[in-house]
């Protein structure tokens, strides 16, 4: 039936499950869906994607799986199939004894298996009918030939019928890995980050506790408890150089975000890569520095350590003592990193150039090493990856 | 049985198809979408097309699972022994029904608006799953168990504040509202404000969708303020000549409150238009 599609689907990374493959079966075997493509596109759909963000996705295979609608009508000519004869096959799709077979299975994994053992044998069928198309190239009818599509032929749109158009509009598109980022969405995505913690002046009645010390005392023993915070850490580190213009806003948007969501949050800027010294006011920033050593005897190594920056420079800057474009530094700043990232275990880098341009740049990769892969682009998804690595 | 919108909700037809499915199914539909494009309006409309009592569910950041079960009124009972009520023999006289046993026991199937289910406690989805999967549940006070006489249509709406769980997801449909094109937007206008001048839609809509075009707005204007501003327009009896310029971005559109809700936005807005004004002179 429509095997490929969600084999195609699981390869485009949406996660779809048989259950919701059954689903879409049972629903065509509803007849929701019928005959027409339009139909059969929007119902698989809303039982197959859960997430807006994967809509972009199923269009393209839907589009790529369904692609050999054309053919067909160009062998057959519109005439040639007759409407009954297509409706006869859709019905194929579920069978009654198929059917009572689902229903007779109780078991889940009973089920599990007897489907595991019907799709190979689509499988088989359904190169049959690859055979069968021949001539019509990419086409297998296994998976065109059922459904839909022969139903449009009967339509009297033509070929060139707004079937494929729905999904080819990709209208979903930007809805696609959201880059789109937002104080509100990046707060969001920070919430992963939180471990409530109950410390601090006691100020909030314990009404559990209360009630137990009075039972134990024979006397109303009232009891507080310090109020509930997020008792997570972090310790910014922000890249504040010429190369890190274009990311303002971003970078913006995520320390506004940040500073609101953590009630421990300490920050520092630096210049491309971390030297001996950080600091605090871009403005003052030669006036007023901040030993590197200073920050990290501060702060214990429960912090969880975020660094932002394009990390976009010539690699001596890394490796080599005196590198550093700004001033003489006695060490290199790839020390420097270990030494941070020793202390503090729990660290990642968020780096606001696209991931697929890193390659292109040697320093991304140096750095990436030095904190062991746990380099994530500066946008929402990757910034739930971050988050993730950090409260792991 | 089917649903094809009403004469005051226009639905797309793939709307259509996966609430229908979901009605056919008697599997939950997941709805999500900007705000204001009419997610919670589509349960009420559904009912209304089907004929179906609607039981709404709203919930807020502390609402739990149990609470659309039921609550056991432990306080009452105790009231009750101490004035020596009889009703205090029978336990199920202290047990309030929460919003799913009202939609189980209804006699004819009802349709069940679970709303802004994100703004619950993340573990809240997977509190409901076994509930909307076999639509019954078990209550340990009166041990019985509490099963859907009619499997009630459920639609739930999120706004993605949360992210919800695979195993929830994979129980439900989904439907994603998209922004109206504006064809559909001029047909929802029309349920909403029949007999609307032309030119006025037509200036309105010109408007609206350029403001949603500006760069950088916070929020979009959608389509519940587009339809209070028309409302507006049409009280205060503002001429379509008032909307028209050869660029829209040159005038400030009256009453625009209505369609900008953030002070930043109208601040952008404002801007832009300075800006295209003095490039002008």
């Amino acid at each position: 039936m429509f095997v490929d599609l969600f084999l195609e689907l699981r390869k485009a990374r949406v996660p779809v499950s048989l259950r919701e493959y059954l689903t879409l079966l049972e629903a065509v075997k509803l007849g929701i869906a019928s005959y027409s493509v339009d139909e059969f596109y929007y119902l698989s759909r809303a039982a197959l994607v859960k997430d807006e963000r994967n809509i972009d996705k199923f269009d393209q295979v839907f589009g790529h799986v369904f692609k050999g609608l054309e053919y067909l009508s160009d062998i057959f000519g519109v005439e040639d199939i007759p409407e009954e004869w297509l409706k006869a096959l859709a019905e194929k799709m579920l069978t009654e004894e198929e059917k009572a077979e689902i229903e007779a299975l109780g078991g889940w994994e009973k089920l599990m298996e007897t489907l595991k053992k019907r799709l190979e044998e689509q499988k088989g069928r359904h190169e049959g009918g690859n055979k069968w198309i021949g001539t019509a190239g990419t086409s297998p009818f296994g998976a065109y030939g059922y459904n839909p599509e022969g139903v449009r032929i009967g339509q009297e749109e033509g070929r060139e019928g707004r079937a494929v158009k729905v999904w080819d509009k990709r209208e979903f598109k930007n809805l696609d890995d959201s880059v789109e980022i937002g104080t509100r969405n990046i707060k969001v995505a920070l919430r992963r980050l939180r471990r409530f913690a109950r410390e601090g002046a006691p100020t909030e009645l314990d009404l559990p506790d209360t009630i137990r010390a009075t039972a134990k005392q024979g006397w109303l023993d009232i009891r507080m408890v310090p109020e509930r915070h997020n008792a997570v850490k972090v310790l910014l580190f922000l890249d504040a150089g010429g190369s890190m213009d274009p990311h303002v806003r971003v970078c913006q948007e995520l320390f506004s975000a940040a500073r609101t969501e953590f009630k421990h949050l300490e920050y520092y800027y630096f210049h491309n890569c971390v030297y001996e010294a950080v600091w605090r006011d871009n403005r003052r920033r030669h006036a007023e520095r901040i030993d590197t050593y200073q920050v990290l005897h501060t702060y214990p190594a429960d912090y969880k350590v975020v660094f932002v920056g394009d990390a976009s420079m010539s690699p001596y800057e890394i490796v080599y003592p005196g590198g550093s474009v700004e001033h003489f530094n006695p060490e290199p700043g790839e020390m420097w990193m270990r030494r941070l990232t020793q202390v503090y275990p729990k660290a990642v880098w968020l780096n606001p150039v696209p991931e697929k341009y890193w390659k292109y740049t040697p320093s991304i990769d140096m750095l990436s090493q030095l904190l062991e892969g746990r380099m994530f682009p500066l946008t929402l998804d990757g910034l739930d990856r971050a988050m993730r690595e950090l409260s792991r | 049985m089917k649903f094809e919108g009403t004469d005051s909700y226009i639905a797309t037809e793939d709307l259509m198809v996966a609430v229908n499915a979901a009605i056919a199914l008697e599997r939950p539909l997941l709805i999500k979408g900007e705000p204001g494009t009419g997610k919670t309006i589509l349960a009420h409309e559904i009912a209304k097309s089907l004929d179906k009592t609607l039981i709404e569910w709203h919930v807020k950041s502390t609402t739990k699972a149990q609470h659309g079960l039921y609550e056991y009124d432990a306080v009452k009972r105790l009231r009750d022994s101490q004035l020596g009520d009889e009703r205090v023999q029978d336990i199920r006289n202290y047990i309030v029904k929460g919003k799913l046993w009202e939609s189980f026991a209804a006699n004819e199937q009802p349709v069940l608006l679970i709303d802004e289910i994100d703004k619950a406690d993340i573990e809240f989805p997977n509190d409901l799953l076994l509930e909307l999967d076999r639509m019954e549940f078990y209550v340990y006070e009166s041990q019985e168990t509490i099963k859907a006489e009619n499997r009630p249509i459920v639609i739930i709406t999120s706004n993605n504040e949360k992210e919800l769980p695979d195993a929830f997801l994979r129980r439900c449909f989904f439907h994603y509202i998209s922004f109206p094109e504006r064809e559909t937007m001029e047909a929802i206008v029309d349920v909403h404000h029949p007999g609307l001048k032309k030119s006025l839609l037509r200036e309105a809509l010109n408007c609206f969708f350029n403001i949603r075009d500006v760069p950088g707005l916070k929020k979009k204007p959608s389509t519940s303020e587009l339809i209070d501003w028309i409302k507006l327009l049409v009280v205060e009896d503002i001429p379509p000549e008032a909307l028209k310029s050869n660029d829209m971005k040159t005038i400030i559109p009256p009453l625009y409150g209505a369609l900008l809700k953030n002070e930043q936005d109208v601040h952008t807005f404002e801007r832009l238009v300075f800006m295209s004004k003095r490039g002008q002179n």
